[in-house]
């Protein structure tokens, strides 16, 4: 791994020794290969009206114009009427099209990887309604294949490859399941051969945010159904998912879904975390290439459905509230109603950002931008959007859903000196339960 | 006469037949392209695909309010030129007559005053537009000559348009001949450039529209 720096100045990281034409045509060939129907109408149909600059983050705090989402995606569009699309051949023969040059795939890696993401919300200012952070995600499996990914995001690919999980080896989770759980008071099922719900975690739940595991467990033993952990199967975070290494994410996706099966489970449970989401709702079933044969469900749908059928009762709160939408979950998973069912049932009186649901506007660490120090500076210039929401709302609580968001907006909290808790929406349930 | 007899023979036959085949090449380009079969069971009480796909065609004529702060010009000027781009070409009576022509049917027109009128606000928006397009720090940066190109073969039909029916410049028979080779120039470019966005956004409202209902996200 080399830390390089571009003719125009632009920080990159390369992976691997290989030549530069071979690392072009690695990127290329992933590419095209893995183009399909509705990626190439994206491609074919931008009007370069520019509406999408302004709902982008990272544009809107900067000013920068390179951070108008589809220019991310300037390489990829070279490669595409190059090599893909319907008057490629012509482009070819006439020279119209020249080849993506290595030193542009260095120049787009911040882009592509630092500058998106993957909320999506250029997709919703689209006036063609091209789905930009789809396209992004595209173009990291051409990245990746290419070699060029930040070194900080390529080494969770390496650990998670190794360990099972970017954060903990798949050795040490029954242990810290069991320590979070005497250390909270709370029995934990780890390795149970049968179970009808299988939960699965995100890094942060251990490392950071451990308490949140027995929280789970609270809330699955006063229901009284048969739950598990399993060793085999526990990481929902799909970092291959994120780098656009896609049998890591084949990989990473059917060891919880094969574990999940092997128990007998009848639902997966997801963490919060917002591209766990992404990666195991949406596109579990494209490895498997049919129907899956269990329910994928958020914490935050297990916990809307759970308060619906009373199966638990909230202690009401009597306070108020603000809520950070998690991207995956609410603009690209339509889970926007379910976390306000359980705000309402904890008696939290939700007072709503003017952009929120759909429109809310992302924390500024999705899509492996938390994970990527190097994009730190950028990532907090974004938070000061979510900052001025939240004072705006004056609220005595801020409450989110996804773990990777909390921690981005704390890192931005901490970075700002900004006195201000983030509050996963699992705990508080957990907190709340009456007896 | 001879120009004008070429303008309205062999250079609008070839132009219409380079249209033709060339949006037929294109649509089939990328719908022929394999499609991802989505195995994941939908959100409950989603709508069907069709019903999803005319809703986003509809939905995204109206950008949310949240991005008209920003996109109010851009969503004006582009209703301004393209109603006005529809009434010049549709309800001008000869251009009715042409068309009536080419397929038989006809229907009524709009007087030539008002028809000059919307040609000349349709001008206006164009130039205005392409100001846009020069000044902006971000349009400049994602524009390509394909954006320069297409504005200038829409404004050139308009442009000749305006100055055959005002008896501006060249005699009566050349202006309209002019006219009628820069409305070649325009359907022949048609196909390979942005223009085709006239096709386009069906498909590519709609795919996004089918993605966003089966997961019940909101577009």
């Amino acid at each position: 791994m080399t830390a390089k720096t571009t003719g125009s100045g632009v920080a990159f990281d390369a992976q691997g020794d290989r030549a530069d034409a071979e690392r072009r045509d690695a990127a290329m060939q992933a590419f095209v290969r893995d183009f399909a129907r509705t990626a190439a109408i994206h491609m074919e149909s931008c009007l370069r009206c520019g509406m999408c600059a302004n709902a982008c983050h990272f544009y809107v705090t900067t000013g920068d114009p390179k951070y108008t989402p589809i220019n991310k995606l300037r390489p990829f569009e070279q490669a595409y009427h190059r090599h893909v699309g319907p008057f490629a051949p012509i482009y070819r023969l006439l020279g119209l099209k020249s080849n993506v040059s290595i030193a542009m795939l260095q120049e787009w890696e911040s882009l592509i990887y630092d500058g998106c993401t993957l909320c999506g919300r250029c997709t919703l200012a689209c006036p063609m309604g091209i789905d930009i952070s789809e396209l992004i995600k595209e173009a990291r499996h051409g990245m990746y294949r290419a070699g060029l990914v930040p070194d900080r995001l390529e080494l969770m690919d390496r650990t998670a490859k190794a360990w099972g999980s970017p954060a903990s080896p798949a050795e040490d989770f029954a242990d810290i399941i069991r320590e979070t759980g005497e250390a909270n008071g709370v029995p934990m099922n780890v390795d149970l051969p049968e179970a009808d719900y299988v939960v699965t975690v995100a890094p942060a739940e251990l490392t950071d945010h451990t308490k949140a595991l027995s929280d789970v467990a609270r809330i699955l033993n006063k229901i009284g159904v048969k739950w598990t952990y399993s060793t085999a199967g526990f990481e929902a975070s799909n970092i291959g998912y994120i780098n656009g290494d896609l049998p890591l994410q084949e990989k990473m996706t059917r060891k919880i879904i094969d574990n999940a099966i092997a128990v007998g489970a009848h639902t997966l449970i997801l963490p919060e975390c917002g591209h766990a989401y992404g990666a195991a709702r949406w596109e579990a079933a494209r490895w498997y290439g049919k129907k899956l044969p269990l329910r994928i469900i958020h914490m935050t749908e297990f916990l809307a459905e759970t308060v619906a059928s009373g199966k638990i009762k909230l202690k009401k709160m009597g306070e108020t509230t603000c809520f950070h939408d998690p991207c995956q979950l609410a603009r690209r998973g339509g889970v926007t109603e379910a976390p306000r069912a359980v705000l309402k049932a904890l008696g939290l009186d939700l007072k709503e950002f003017e952009d929120h649901g759909e429109l809310a506007w992302c924390c500024g660490g999705g899509g492996g931008v938390v994970s990527n120090v190097r994009a730190d500076p950028l990532r907090f210039k974004a938070f000061s959007i979510k900052r001025k929401q939240v004072e705006d709302a004056h609220t005595q609580h801020f409450v989110t859903a996804c773990g990777q968001c909390r921690i981005t907006l704390a890192l931005g909290a901490k970075h700002d000196k900004w006195d201000q808790k983030v509050e996963s929406l699992l705990e508080i349930v957990a907190d709340h339960l009456e007896d | 006469m001879e120009l004008l007899a070429f303008a309205r023979g062999q250079a609008l036959t070839f132009s219409v037949a380079v249209f033709v085949l060339g949006v037929l090449w294109r649509l089939v380009g990328v719908l022929a392209l394999p499609a991802w079969r989505d195995f994941s069971p939908p959100r409950e009480g989603s709508a069907p695909n069709w019903l999803s796909a005319i809703r986003a065609i509809f939905r995204k004529m109206i950008p949310h309010r949240t991005f008209l702060k920003e996109g109010m010009f851009t969503t004006v000027n582009g209703y301004v030129f393209h109603f006005g781009l529809g009434v010049v070409v549709f309800l001008f009576v000869p251009h009715i007559l042409f068309l009536r022509s080419l397929f038989g049917v006809s229907w009524p027109g709009l007087p030539n005053g008002v028809i000059t009128g919307v040609g000349a606000l349709t001008a206006g928006s164009l130039l205005v537009a392409l100001a846009y397009r020069l000044t902006s720090p971000v349009l400049k940066l994602i524009s390509r000559p394909n954006d320069y190109l297409s504005w200038l073969l829409t404004f050139l039909p308009v442009a000749t348009g305006l100055a055959a029916t005002a008896h501006v410049g060249p005699r009566y028979e050349t202006m309209l001949a002019l006219h009628i080779l820069s409305v070649c120039a325009f359907l022949i470019w048609f196909p390979f450039g942005k223009l085709m966005h006239a096709f386009l956004f069906v498909l590519s409202r709609g795919a996004t529209g089918i993605r966003f209902g089966h997961r019940g996200a909101q577009l």
